[in-house]
């Protein structure tokens, strides 16, 4: 069904539960329906509900609606000058084609663990809108994200925006991806987030993906790098890595070599931070 | 699903009206339904590329959309691009240069290729290969494919401008 | 430069050597071509299947009940249903002594041996339908041990996974030259090493696609294939099906990449044949992605373990290679599983001098899909593993590796030349090649280049791997062990009344650009342009008899029988013109689609009107003409066993020591293939067939768990490569014409995939030597060089 407005979605999956999904961009979606590993009775349809997929400044920071496509978020001033953390990970995300389609509260309400948009979320303080039938609540983005594809929505409820606080003065940030080919899911990669005054690094947020069920944020490795000057801190950060990430193996690396890996991409990252001006 | 849905939608130009399963793709869709056996499917997960074409201007993989959500699209596929003549400068530089084999990747391949000259007029060879990063070709290896696009973008360049 | 006599490949306005573009290409650019699932038949329905899940299992029961009451299903079968509408095959030649296999079935009879094994199949009005029904057949399944490893497989004790065949021991061949031992104890040093290869599937855009047609009002099947082979096809059918010969047509139209792949019978495809027959009506199937990698032929999956001794001068004195390889639970039929083996054991080292070689191979049934012939079979192991020792011997002696390979590839005059395995080679071009690859290459450049920044920490390496190519086969290759595969093709030409030219061949086109160099031979042989030569092929009803595409022969067999076949029609039409014109055809030629004076160029009388005279005004011609416009000729090779060529390729890569990511900056190749008809299409199979060799060397696996269960059957997880990670690739050619045929070529068509996996391998371990690591396993992923550097 084609949802015109909220309420009707809000109904539908209050009946329904289980046996709908929301269907928005469907770039994950429907290749799970496609290979029949979900075999839901009714997709809702939301492209069509009005006003979700605006960008807008607010507040000095940015209000994301959830239809908002990858592709849109890539071209948008807004985004590259308010949040461009998200301008920088936006070319690292699947292909152009699927940039065309994906959204970004389908990509937070998938989870996957190792896409781009979450760790972003996480790295930027996000504030992730979500509602209901029952009405509208605001989940951090730190506490959104609980594990494998599994996120704090409850079954009736979906995302319908985002908001990106306004970047603290000084703000640097840098996005780094490992992926064995243009396009795919990262073995490890990183936000990261960091002001930067006199060369001093103050309150960094670094946020790893790929590494466990969900975005990891490394604070052990942050409070090594916090108040030293940029490059100094690399090794003890690195070496502090290893209490934040325990990165469970996949197909394409085992837990040690994404740690390795991790540790690359933290002394990149820093390297990244401190060659850029925003 | 047994549901069936109006649509009304433009495809190539023409207007058509249909009732479709809910649970039909854009692929079967244009191929069993209207006959456009010109998009087609490699793998039915968005990966390969091969039924990339245009939905509203943009790029889209056919094998990721149902027919019932295209109410109110427009809907570009390689015949209507080919009959509209909009690529024929990339498809001569294609043949020119064989820039395919079996053909089965080529018509996604197209409708990236136009999408990226459109918006980046003069793509540097990195830049053409990234943009069709999410095409395989299993024939050509690919660098025929970025001399023709490379030398499309040269002569729109040369003739003042991108179309 | 060509060294023979002039011939009518060097005629005026040939077409031979010149880079036309394919004019079927057009029809392909417009989304106009014509695929299997193109096709559309009254009454057609689609076939889905339900396979195995397991590894290795017994079939206890099939319940098809729920799945026939589902919507739109016309039948659900399984292999008790199809008993005696079949015979069975088994993937056994004569020619390979000992090659044994079981009997195999279209769906599997009591026991499944691989995941993906077809089981039951229902037939409905659409493939969702089809689909939903498969997903309501019970089958009650007991699981068996797998046997996954081909190592384990052949461990004492092992089950065997075919207990009438006694072990999993599929097929064992030794091959013993010269004086190995005696080579190894004078040594200055030996190098050896233990290489690994990946199973790999082709993974063609196209999915394997068939549609089968069979019409019980005059028994008549007519089948649509995605192949590159419809009359071995057709053999196939009249071998296993209780048809006539008469009683069969093979279709093949536009095919969407094969690579190999779609030239062996495959047990769901010969299932939708047995549907047809059995309904009466036309029935598709279209393997999805997801059944392709489970289904589709796997090839690669070798562990050779191999030494090489060589003297302080860089002489290589021996090689011996030990190779085991794990196919499926059965032998693939008609080709057999134990061709990839073969070669690998009669490849290996044979383009260098050395004369004492030894070899073991081992082919070991396993539960896992059954392996066959993919794209350059055998050779990108064979070319590894001789590459690889070679750069370590450099190494060990302290010769630059280009140095090395100077000193012992075959001399340019050596020929003929019989390598330690027995393979005998016309006429090869190593050295030449190599001096043109390092000046191609610019090799003493790059190596400047490359210390220059190994001294500020960045790491490039520089691979080499020369090679030979097994091209144009002969009957000895499969014919002699009793496979119904045909080692000639025929083709005919006809003079049409407008002055045109219809082509009908055998060989067959899957996008390398067949039919263009058939149409370019052609039309230089008639003189007339391009644009009025027809080119068919890809149809047992409308060509002559033949093999088809595959092993690099199109060109080579194709190509000469047109070259023949064309001049027969040219002397035929002189004949006629001769007698119209009352002058003698020695005298005439063919030029530009006009009768000419020879001598002069003085046009006569245009084609077109001999052909008009020819079919419609025999009233003007003398009593005793009977105009023959029509000529027929076949070729197949008879000198030699195969025509080889040879080449070099070189990689040039960066690698990221941090992250074990390989960077290709660039390729080349230097290829010698004989006389070239149409140079543009020849690199663009020699670039193809690169990447796909790219992709061995960095991305491609097939990955199993112990239990048999694939791990990345998804285009997201198995890694095929993508234009992001892929080099510019520069091909540059020599030309050393095969003297066995007028035409002078040898095929080119897997050239790229035998080099390309060996160059880059070279080119890591190159870049790794600073450290001390290397890597002998494909794909070299960036945890298997991050270990190798003792990173992780």
């Amino acid at each position: 069904m084609r949802a015109r407005a909220l309420d009707e979605v809000f109904g539908v999956l209050a009946a329904e539960g289980d046996e709908a999904k929301i269907l928005a961009g469907g770039q994950s979606l429907v290749p799970a329906l496609n290979m029949r590993l979900l075999e839901p009775r009714l997709l809702i349809d939301i492209n069509s509900l009005p006003g979700l997929g605006a960008v807008a400044e607010r507040d000095g920071g940015l209000r994301i609606g959830a239809l908002a496509r990858y592709a849109e978020l890539g071209r948008s001033q807004l985004v590259a000058r308010l949040a461009p953390l998200i301008h920088q990970a936006i070319p690292h995300i699947a292909h152009p084609a699927i940039r065309n389609r994906g959204t970004f509260g389908g990509s937070l309400a998938q989870a996957d663990p190792a896409a781009e948009l979450p760790a972003c979320a996480v790295a930027l303080d996000a504030l992730i809108h979500v509602a209901s039938a029952r009405g509208e609540r605001r989940v951090a983005a730190r506490a959104f994200f609980k594990g494998l594809y599994e996120t704090a929505l409850a079954p009736d409820e979906i995302v319908t925006a985002i908001d990106i606080p306004k970047p603290a003065r000084g703000t640097r940030t840098a996005f780094l991806e490992l992926a064995r080919r243009r396009g795919d899911y990262a073995m490890v990669g990183l936000a990261i987030t960091a002001r930067i005054e006199d060369g001093v690094v103050r309150a960094p947020r670094l946020v790893f993906f790929g590494v466990g069920e969900k975005p990891v944020e490394a604070r052990a490795a942050a409070g090594a790098l916090d108040g030293g000057v940029l490059r100094d801190r690399i090794a003890a950060a690195q070496e502090a890595l290893g209490e934040d990430l325990d990165p469970p193996g996949d197909l394409q690396a085992d837990g040690a070599t994404k740690l390795h890996l991790a540790r690359v991409l933290l002394a990149r990252g820093v390297d990244a931070l401190a060659g850029s001006t925003a | 699903m047994s549901e069936a849905v109006d649509i009304r939608l433009t495809v190539n130009g023409e207007a058509v009206a249909r009732r479709v399963p809910a649970r039909q793709n854009l692929i079967d869709f244009l191929r069993e339904e209207l006959g456009f056996t010109g998009t087609r499917a490699g793998c039915e997960h968005g990966v390969c590329g091969a039924c990339t074409l245009r939905i509203d201007g943009a790029a889209v993989r056919a094998c990721l959309i149902f027919a019932a959500q295209l109410d109110g699209a427009r809907v570009e596929t390689i015949e209507g691009l080919s009959q509209s003549g909009e690529i024929a400068d990339l498809q001569a530089a294609f043949h020119a240069r064989n820039a395919l084999q079996c053909g089965f990747c080529t018509a996604g391949i197209l409708v990236a290729a136009a999408e990226l000259l459109r918006d980046t007029p003069r793509p540097s060879r990195a830049e053409i290969r990234d943009h069709l990063s999410g095409n395989y070709c299993r024939c050509t290896g690919y660098h025929a494919i970025v001399d023709a696009v490379e030398a499309v973008a040269l002569q729109r360049g040369a003739a003042g401008g991108a179309r | 430069m060509i060294d023979r006599p002039l011939s009518f490949l060097d005629r005026p306005n040939s077409y031979i050597g010149r880079s036309v573009p394919r004019p079927n290409a057009q029809r392909l650019l417009q989304g106009r071509g014509t695929f299997v699932d193109d096709i559309r038949l009254p009454r057609l329905v689609h076939a889905a299947f339900l396979r195995s899940p397991y590894a290795h299992a017994r079939i206890r029961s099939i319940a098809t009940a729920e799945a026939a009451r589902q919507p739109g299903v016309v039948r659900v079968v399984t292999a008790t249903d199809l008993a005696g509408r079949y015979t069975p095959w088994v993937g056994v030649l004569t020619h390979m002594k000992g090659l044994k296999s079981a009997p195999q079935h279209p769906l599997a009879v009591e026991r499944a041996c691989w995941q993906g094994e077809p089981v039951a199949a229902v037939v409905a009005e659409s493939r969702a339908a089809a689909e939903d029904a498969v997903a309501q057949i019970a089958v009650d399944w007991e699981e068996l041990p797998a046997v996954a490893d081909a190592e384990a497989a052949l461990a004492p004790g092992a089950p065997a996974i075919q207990p009438a065949l006694g072990d999993n021991l599929a097929f064992t061949r030794s091959i013993e030259a010269g004086t190995v031992d005696d080579a190894f104890a004078r040594a200055d040093a030996i190098v050896e090493d233990i290489f690994t290869f990946a199973r790999h599937t082709g993974v063609c855009l196209e999915t394997r696609s068939i549609l089968a047609d069979f019409n019980p009002a005059d028994r008549q099947l007519t089948v649509h294939h995605s192949s590159q082979a419809p009359h071995m096809m057709k053999e196939i059918v009249l071998r296993h099906f209780p048809l006539a010969e008469t009683g069969v047509r093979v279709i093949c139209r536009d095919v969407g990449g094969s690579y190999g792949i779609k030239i062996h019978v495959y047990p769901d495809e010969m299932a939708v044949i047995a549907l047809s027959l059995l309904l009466g009506r036309p029935v598709k199937f279209v393997a999805d992605r997801l059944e392709s990698f489970v289904s589709d032929i796997h090839a690669r999956e070798h562990r050779v373990s191999a030494r090489m001794a060589v003297s302080r001068s860089g002489e290589i004195l021996a090689v011996a290679i030990d190779d085991l390889t794990g196919i499926g639970p059965y032998s693939t039929y008609p080709r057999t599983s134990a061709v990839e083996g073969n070669q690998v054991i009669n490849l290996t080292g044979s383009w260098y001098r050395c004369a004492n070689y030894r070899a073991r191979l081992r082919v070991a049934f396993q539960t896992k899909p059954p392996m066959s012939q993919y794209r350059a079979v055998g050779h990108p192991i064979a070319c590894a593993v001789t590459e690889a020792l070679v750069d370590r011997a450099a190494q060990a002696v302290g010769l630059d590796p280009a140095e090395l390979r100077r000193r012992n590839l075959i001399a340019d005059d050596a020929y003929p030349w019989t390598s330690p395995a027995g393979l005998r080679f016309e006429r090869l071009s190593h050295q030449r090649c190599l001096a043109r690859m390092l000046e191609l290459m610019d090799y003493a450049g790059l190596r400047r280049e490359q210390a220059a920044l190994r001294a500020k920490g960045i790491h490039r390496g520089i691979g080499l791997a020369s090679f030979v190519e097994i091209t144009n086969p002969g009957p000895a290759f499969y014919g002699v062990g009793g496979a119904p595969i045909s080692a000639q093709d025929g083709c005919t030409l006809r003079l049409d009344p407008g002055g045109s030219i219809t082509v009908a061949i055998s060989v067959t086109e899957q996008g390398q650009g067949t039919e263009t160099m058939v149409a370019q031979i052609a039309a230089s042989v008639l003189g007339v342009s391009l644009e009025r030569v027809r080119v068919v092929t890809g149809d047992t009803e409308r060509t002559p008899y033949g093999g088809g595409t595959w092993a690099s022969r199109g060109t080579g067999i194709g190509g000469e029988a047109a070259l023949q076949a064309a001049k027969a029609l040219r002397a035929n039409i002189l004949t006629l013109a001769g007698a119209i014109l009352q002058a003698a055809p020695a005298v005439l030629d063919i030029s530009d689609g006009w009768i000419v004076d020879a001598a002069s160029g003085a046009r006569r009388i245009g084609l077109d009107e001999v052909g008009r005279a020819g079919y419609f005004r025999g009233d003007t011609l003398p009593p005793d003409v009977q105009p023959e416009l029509v000529a027929t000729r076949h070729y197949q090779p008879r000198e030699y066993p195969f025509a080889f060529t040879n080449g070099v390729q070189a990689s040039w890569l960066e690698l990221d020591v941090e992250t074990g990511f390989v960077t290709l900056l660039k390729h080349w190749v230097v290829e010698d293939c004989g006389t070239v008809v149409n140079p543009l299409l020849v690199d663009e199979q020699i670039r193809g067939g690169v990447v796909q060799g790219l992709g061995a060397a960095l991305f491609e696996e097939c990955a199993y768990d112990a239990h048999g269960q694939l791990l990345n059957g998804t285009l997201a997880d198995y890694l095929v490569p993508m234009a992001g990670e892929m080099p510019d690739i520069a091909v540059a050619h020599l030309a050393t014409p095969t003297a066995t045929s007028e035409l002078g070529a040898k095929g080119v068509g897997e050239a790229g995939t035998a080099g390309a996996p060996a160059a880059v391998m070279n080119a890591i371990n190159d870049a790794l030597s600073p450290f001390g690591a290397r890597v002998t396993a494909q794909p070299a992923t960036p945890q298997r060089i991050l270990r190798a550097l003792g990173r992780v």
